[in-house]
């Protein structure tokens, strides 16, 4: 398993938002994590990522502990994540914000990555020194994902990447997530748009308050009634 | 008549000058952390001191200069490490006043390791002043406006050109995002009190051959260089500059066509009818500046 979460605990000062997790992931699987708004989703990636402690319990990335380690370790181990909301830095430009997503690659070859995510994301390249705050919603959501692949990472974690996107941009979205698994990156995928995640993902976990209460294959879930019944609206 | 004013105008920009470093020096820490150091004048305070001291103990100029450099950084780090670091996820009002706290031990630490005289250093390049329309102007002087210059050069370069550079500024744009990235932000703190520290303790020394130091000169220093920041909007680095040379021009017209008496209290006035009128300084909300 490249990650394995077990037990995993976390607080915001008395309140708990996690509780018991029990996760595993494989190299090279997609997998989907769903669940109602305030269920946990955002705080279990932040834990994965070390910028949320944990109270309890183990996160494992390639059989090594890292539950302690510091957030830019876990960078500098192949953790990337796209935050919830893109979080790009607005007054820097493009190239910038592309730039510093490679900062733990001391040596690298930036100019060929460049050259890669404008290939992925041509939009990028007609904006690269105009300040990240200019983009549209979409296209700063390419530029965060560009951004989190810039550090190559081997396990790429994705918050709400769809998020109050239109239904055209969202659809590029998914398929850049589907290109990335088949070109060999572990992804773990945060949605609220659970039918659209679980139709492209392996396998899949429901969160609920802080619990995950199902998992399953990705089209067994789907079709699953509980699942149905409290989060894809049919 | 405009021989005067000129007059004033250099002794002005001289000083305003210093303010302006001091007011960069906030704007880097408080862009980093949010935090406003009040122990910014005594960055000041050490640098002059320090080469003061050490000159007087046979150091070749040049390189007291480098060590005292050197040994603000060093006292600005343990600063940002011993008292301001352990205090954080504390509200950012308790590390203000950690601050304080730590400008007055500052002082005291000052007066015990050195003593509570006044100090000078001989001017850089000599004292024959040069004239300029009728007004006198020291070499002194032009040391003071050019040094500062060549800082905010550095500055530019440091934020604009250099990787590390940049990560601080997305670490101040976005801490998030920045730790996200692999951005090590306990560094980026501690390089932002190396930094100010290294901008405060420059300025102590340029000055000290035109007004002298002592272990208190970091009290008026700061404020002034507080209110330069907050006059160009706390946290915008062109803001602090322009802020710090209105101060200083303020000050000097007000010393020469009021009173003397007035001096320093045009940095209290501005940072009064700054919080009152234009809570935001004359540079607006920071967000899309550059340092
Ligand atoms: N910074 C915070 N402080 C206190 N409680 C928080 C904080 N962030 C999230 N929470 C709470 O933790 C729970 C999980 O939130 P979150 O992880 O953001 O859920 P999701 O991403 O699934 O919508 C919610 O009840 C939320 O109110
Ligand atoms: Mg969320």
């Amino acid at each position: 398993m490249l990650l394995e979460i077990s037990a995993l605990t976390c607080h915001y000062g008395r309140i708990q938002a996690l509780d018991g997790i029990e996760v595993a992931i494989a190299e090279g699987e997609l997998v989907a994590l769903v669940g109602a708004n305030g269920a946990g989703k955002t705080t279990l990636l932040r834990c994965l990522s070390g910028v949320q402690p944990a109270s309890a319990g183990t996160i494992r990335f390639d059989g090594r502990d890292i539950t302690r380690l510091a957030p830019e370790e876990r960078v500098a181990l192949g953790i990337a994540q796209v935050p919830e909301g893109r979080q790009v830095w607005g007054p820097l430009t493009v190239e910038d914000n592309l730039r510093l997503g490679a900062y733990r690659r001391r040596g690298a070859d930036v100019a060929a990555d460049h050259a890669r995510m404008v290939a992925m994301f041509p939009i990028l390249e007609t904006k690269w020194t105009q300040p990240a705050g200019t983009l549209s919603g979409g296209q700063q959501q390419m530029l965060a994902i560009a951004r989190a692949l810039m550090a190559h990472p081997r396990l790429l974690l994705l918050d709400e990447p769809s998020m109050g996107l239109a239904p055209l941009l969202v659809a590029e979205i998914f398929r850049t997530v589907e290109a990335l698994k088949a070109g060999g990156t572990t992804v773990f995928l945060v949605e609220q748009n659970a039918t659209a995640a679980l139709a492209i993902a392996d396998r899949g976990y429901v969160l609920e308050t802080g619990r995950v209460v199902i998992t399953d294959d990705g089209r067994a879930l789907l079709a699953d009634e509980r699942v149905k019944e409290a989060y894809l609206g049919l | 008549m405009f021989a005067a004013f000129l007059q004033y105008l250099f002794a002005g920009l001289t000083s305003g000058a210093i303010y302006a470093l001091a007011g960069l020096g906030f704007a880097i820490i408080f862009n980093a952390s949010h935090v406003i150091n009040f122990a910014q004048g005594e960055f000041i305070m050490i640098g002059g001191m320090a080469t003061t001291a050490l000159v007087a103990a046979g150091t070749p100029l040049p390189l007291a200069i480098v060590l005292a450099i050197l040994i603000t950084m060093a006292v600005g780090m343990a600063l940002e490490k011993f008292a301001v670091e352990p205090a954080r996820g504390a509200d950012v009002t308790a590390i203000i006043i950690i601050t304080i706290g730590a400008s007055i031990f500052l002082r005291g630490a000052a007066q015990v390791v050195w003593d509570k005289e006044f100090h000078s250093l001989p001017a850089f390049s000599g004292e024959t002043p040069l004239d300029v329309a009728g007004a006198t102007l020291t070499p002194q002087s032009l040391w003071v406006v050019g040094v500062s210059v060549a800082m905010i050069v550095l500055l530019w370069w440091f934020f604009n050109r250099t990787l590390f550079g940049k990560a601080m500024l997305a670490t101040s744009y976005n801490r998030l995002a920045a730790q996200l990235a692999g951005v090590a932000v306990k560094k980026v703190l501690l390089a932002s009190f190396a930094l100010s520290a290294m901008l405060g303790a420059v300025g102590g020394i340029v000055m000290t051959p035109i007004t002298f130091t002592n272990y208190e000169v970091g009290i008026m220093l700061g404020l002034k260089g507080f209110s330069a920041a907050v006059l160009g909007g706390l946290g915008n680095g062109m803001g602090a500059i322009v802020g710090g040379l209105i101060v200083g021009i303020a000050e000097a017209l007000a010393a020469g066509y009021l009173s003397s008496a007035y001096k320093d209290a045009i940095a209290f006035v501005i940072i009064l009818l700054v919080l009152f009128f234009m809570p935001n300084g004359l540079f607006g909300k920071r967000g899309s500046e550059r340092v």
